[in-house]
């Protein structure tokens, strides 16, 4: 085709017309993507809301701001990975006897693991560290993060991680490996395509945004508290959030780490993880599952603090055994690095080795079960109000139990013989990540949506996406551990005994009752900005909570507090209420704020050039983009002009506002 | 543990109930799974004895107290109790006590290493019972199991006589795979250059489903093979069926079987060329490659041409208290050397083999490193730097008898 094939080789690497896939559904996908792209940036250019976007917000350093933006990645990428999901449901509730399904296995492989891979790390990780940045500074008492800059820098790696994988989508294709890509099925001998480079940079990218927002914000918990705030009245969601971040940084090297010595074994032939020249899988499956076991309680802890607020704000008490709840975290964040052998105790460790670690992971379960048995006597005797964020909440006491249960069962290393890798294990995790992360996340959406715009979420639209999340969720999962029962395994794509069909197509109808819940969830969103006045709140305190980020302004602005508060107990703000709190009115000073920065957005990009380059073979993209990198990020180090100072007198025309509103509250 | 045992009838009686739908997992045919069926009941049942009420006094008190219920008590600073919180640490703690030593005493008596003492309930199996030694390799993407003691090997078709102990040795010659047939017993890995081990018994006749249970790629879904367990003369009758039909196993046909494929049918091999699973696993089969655990740390040199060093290194293994658990092919070895570890197919068979397939003779000639060097090989190479998954050199020898 071309006459020179050396100089286009040189050029594009291993990027031809071929690499753009040929399946149907990908095509039709890649025209609507594109089609609703074209529309979005048109719009966008129609309305002339460039400016204000790359101002307001993508090179905002606001902790709200990148707090949102996160949580609209995490959507935006929960949505990718459910029509992952609702593809492999349709798939495997057709492919029975002579037929094959519609998926090839080409196709099907990719789908399985761009559906862990983008739930965990694009979906989950973002919405987890969305909350923690809009609600740990204003709950600690803080104007923003310890270091605002490296926030938003964060986000953007993060995001552009998703970038990569999205682009595997239309140009080349994903990993077929599997969402942890053990070899040696992911090195370059069985595995020669680009997908599992795909695989290998998006993570490497949004993982370093992730362990750098980790270290942020254990700086900041450990740094920038309200004076009066010692450890122990540390509200709990910044207690579970202080406790994830140290495993953040603790863990995502690891990941890290174990990722560069695959690219090694692929791009310049070492033997850390090949069958020959003296490599081990086994060491690459200890690795990542040391990493992979905390990234279970980095999901989960944020979602437990949730909870903790969510059930004290509506149970209108106090929460019960504070103490408790703080030591039950931080044994969780211990333990959490001595479990991960359990991930595969078919590997014929022998009976001491896994009865340790079948042992210490039941052991997670006790502190666990003290939380469960926390939530619920903060209930007992208290004034239970089933808004939104409580009904997520109850869903998950009685969901996570059951999965809590299955668990433990998989625990004991002979039962997890029978289970492993089984549909049942499969049923366990989604039980876990579904009835525990993804409902602690609505909770927290509908808890302090109100908090970051003024405005309600509709509560209508809400409770039909509850009633449809939590029914397909059973409706899903639960056919999958009778099928665990019947012995069938995971990531088949054809079956031969039809007798299993029933039960997947039930799974099939609970995706679709869950498909109807996300939608009812944008109905939701929508609607609450139509009805926005109707729903608006005033009091900035709309739950009548108790922690200090409801003292202020919904949304508040954007220096959080203009008097840093003094804290005196845990629930901060009810002492505050019960003590008759009254708002300084007067000697407002200049506020000290950092100023915004484009860095972050082009470190990003630039790191999306190098990604594409590095797995498409384009080394000179891939050494221009990392050289551009150091570059840009040499000058930004000369950058002085960082701060500014927000004027009294500014301050005190906001404030005023407030308490006009306030007073026309009381009025 | 015997009260929660007696409290776990009635379920368990459910359990079974449901197992008419299919579920082979709670209503297994081999004796190792329904021990481990019996584990996971009896683990059920004891968190059950937590989570129901758990459940229970989630619904009433969300009831209980909800908003507009203004004759519950209500009191908003209530958050303190020394002995409810003594009560919700402690009781998980109890639970976990109990299910932690069931773990600890399953764990080591159902070691998918450990041989078996028992082929059922309370029959212990007798000294002078010769047990089934099959050897089991993943392909891409094929099962191929080999008889040793019998001089044949099946592809995707594996079976085994009732109320015999098999012992099966497992390895892959690409990627990782799960050895996993739910009827029988809980599953293990198969990974290149290494070698697992899993012990079994059927105790009913019957055909039932194996196959991987770990994703290996594209022809994952097809690497499903029938495990028929039969009676004694039935299994006899598929040897001989074996016997007769197929062609043998040579190198060269094994590099052949081992290019990738899908769906494959069975096939037998009437003839296996010797020391074949030993050379699998330490990745030697083409003539061009050195056996890995004739390899020293730091050196791939050329292949030896005498075979010497494996003797060394096996030396070198038992002297650091490794033993090899057991040898392989038995039947070659002189009479007086076997123990029940090492011996394999009832007396007749091997008896049948000899007669039919192969030459003993040729057997006989590479004897010296054969049995030793194959169960050296968990011993050797990546697997005792491989760090602590594999056997040889981190288990220890579980108990015979």
């Amino acid at each position: 085709m071309f006459s020179n094939t050396d100089f286009w080789s040189f050029i594009f690497g291993r990027l031809t017309w071929e690499s753009i896939p040929h399946e149907p559904i990908v095509q039709v996908t890649f025209a609507v993507v594109t089609l609703g792209a074209i529309a979005v940036l048109g719009a966008i250019t129609y309305f002339r809301l460039w400016g204000y976007l790359w101002k307001d917000w993508i090179t905002s350093i606001d902790h709200k701001k990148i707090g949102v933006m996160y949580i609209i990645l995490g959507l935006v990428m929960l949505v990718r990975g459910f029509s992952d999901a609702i593809m492999m449901r349709a798939q495997q509730a057709i492919a029975f006897g002579d037929n094959q399904g519609y998926l090839p296995a080409h196709h099907y492989d990719q789908i399985f693991t761009a559906h862990g891979v983008i739930m965990i790390f694009f979906a989950a990780m973002p919405l987890i560290v969305g909350v923690m940045n809009f609600v740990v500074p204003l709950q600690i008492g803080a104007r923003d993060v310890a270091f605002p800059f490296l926030n938003n820098f964060s986000f953007w790696m993060t995001a552009a991680g998703a970038v990569l994988i999205m682009l595997s989508l239309f140009l080349g294709e994903f990993a077929k490996t599997g969402w942890l890509a053990f070899p040696p099925l992911s090195e370059g001998t069985y595995s020669p395509g680009v997908g599992v480079d795909y695989y290998i940079w998006a993570l490497q990218i949004a993982g370093l945004g992730t362990l750098l927002s980790g270290v942020n914000l254990v700086a900041t918990i450990i740094k920038m508290r309200a004076p009066g705030m010692s450890m122990m009245k540390i509200p709990i969601f910044t207690w579970t959030a202080l406790c994830t971040n140290i495993l953040i940084v603790a863990a995502f090297p690891v990941l890290t780490v174990v990722l560069a010595m695959l690219s090694l074994d692929r791009y310049v032939g070492t033997h850390f993880f090949t069958n020959d020249g003296g490599g081990n899988m086994m060491m690459y499956v200890n690795l990542i599952w040391i990493w992979g076991h905390p990234e279970v309680y980095i999901l989960i802890l944020p979602a437990f603090g949730v909870y903790s607020e969510v059930v004290a704000t509506f149970s209108g008490k106090r929460l019960f055994g504070y103490v408790s709840m703080v030591y039950a975290t931080a044994v969780i964040t211990l333990l959490s690095y001595l479990v991960w052998l359990h991930h595969f105790f078919t590997m014929g460790s022998g009976a001491d080795v896994n009865s340790f670690f079948g042992i210490t992971t039941m052991i997670i379960s006790i502190p666990t079960g003290a939380k469960i048995f926390n939530w619920l006597f903060t209930m007992y005797k208290g004034r239970i109000r089933f808004e939104l964020p409580m009904m997520w909440t109850i869903a998950f006491m009685l969901t996570f139990v059951i999965g809590g249960m299955t668990g433990v069962m998989l625990a004991v290393p002979p039962v997890d013989f029978v289970f492993h890798n089984s549909l049942f294990l499969v049923a366990h995790f989604h039980n876990v990540i579904i009835g525990g992360v993804l409902f602690g996340m609505f909770a927290a959406i509908n808890f302090w949506f109100p908090k970051a715009f003024g405005f309600k979420l509709d509560p209508f639209w809400g409770k039909l996406s509850f009633w449809f999340w939590v029914t397909g969720f059973y409706f899903a999962f639960m056919p999958l551990y009778v099928l665990g029962l019947m012995g069938v395994t995971r990531r088949l794509r054809h079956f031969d005994d039809p007798s299993l069909q029933i039960w997947f197509v039930i799974a099939a109808f609970g995706a679709l009752l869950i498909a109807a819940g996300i939608a009812c969830f944008f109905v939701q969103v929508f609607q609450s900005v139509r009805k926005r006045e109707e729903l608006r709140d005033e009091t900035g305190d709309p739950w009548n909570a108790r922690t200090l980020e409801w003292s202020t302004s919904s949304p508040p602005p954007e220096y959080n507090y203009a008097f840093t508060p003094m804290v005196h107990d845990h629930d901060a703000w009810y002492d505050m209420k019960n003590r008759g709190y009254e708002r300084p009115l007067e000697d407002f000073r200049p506020i000290h704020m950092p100023k915004n920065s484009g860095t972050g957005p082009i470190l990003a990009g630039l790191s999306v050039a190098f990604g594409f380059g590095m797995i498409w073979y384009m080394w000179w993209l891939a050494a221009l983009s990392l050289a551009a990198m150091v570059v840009v990020a040499i000058v930004h180090t000369f950058n002085y002009d960082r701060d500014y100072h927000i004027p009294a007198e500014e301050v005190a025309a906001t404030e005023e506002r407030r308490t006009r509103l306030l007073a026309k509250q009381q009025a | 543990m015997k009260k929660t045992l007696r409290a776990g009838l009635p379920l368990l009686g459910i359990l079974l109930g449901l197992s008419g739908c299919g579920m082979v997992v709670l209503d297994p045919a081999g004796y190792v799974a329904a021990q481990q069926r019996d584990l996971l009941v009896i683990s059920v049942v004891l968190m059950l004895l937590i989570i129901l009420p758990v459940m229970a006094a989630t619904a009433y008190f969300a009831w209980k107290y909800r908003h507009d219920n203004l004759e519950a008590d209500y009191q908003p600073d209530w958050h303190h109790s020394t002995q409810l919180e003594v009560l919700i640490w402690s009781a998980p703690l109890l639970i976990i006590i109990a299910l932690g030593a069931i773990t600890w005493i399953g764990t080591h008596t159902l070691d998918p290493y450990r041989e078996l003492t028992r082929i059922e309930h309370g029959k212990v199996i007798p000294q002078d019972t010769k047990g089934l030694n099959v050897e089991v390799v993943s392909l891409n993407w094929k099962w191929l199991f080999i008889y040793p003691d019998l001089g044949i090997a099946t592809v995707n078709e594996l079976a085994a006589p009732v109320d015999t102990p098999i012992d099966f040795d497992l390895t892959s010659s690409d990627i990782m795979n799960s050895f996993y047939i739910p009827a029988l017993a809980g599953q293990i890995y198969t990974m290149a250059g290494m070698k697992t081990q899993l012990h079994a018994v059927i105790n009913k006749t019957g055909t039932y489903k194996g196959f991987s249970a770990n994703y290996s790629g594209a022809g994952f879904s097809g690497m499903n093979f029938a495990f028929h367990g039969m009676k004694e003369d039935a299994f006899k009758e598929w040897v001989r069926k074996v016997q007769a039909k197929g062609d043998r196993l040579s190198r060269k046909a094994y590099l052949s079987l081992r290019q990738p494929s899908e769906d494959v049918p069975v096939k037998y091999y009437s003839g296996v060329d010797k020391n074949l699973f030993h050379d699998i696993v330490n990745r030697c089969v083409e003539q061009s490659k050195v056996c890995m655990n004739a390899m020293k740390p730091g050196e791939a040199g050329p292949k030896e041409t005498e075979l010497g060093n494996d003797r060394e290194s096996v030396g070198a293994n038992h002297a650091n208290g490794n033993p090899a658990r057991r040898n392989e092919p038995s039947a070659n070895e002189p009479e007086g050397s076997k123990s029940r570890s090492q011996s394999a197919v009832p007396n007749t068979l091997k008896q049948e083999k000899r007669d039919e397939g192969g030459s003993p003779g040729a057997h006989a000639t590479r004897e010296g490193d054969n049995g030793d060097g194959a169960g050296n090989a968990s011993g050797s190479g990546a697997n005792t730097n491989g760090g602590g998954a594999e056997n040889g050199g981190t288990k220890e020898p579980a108990p015979t008898d």
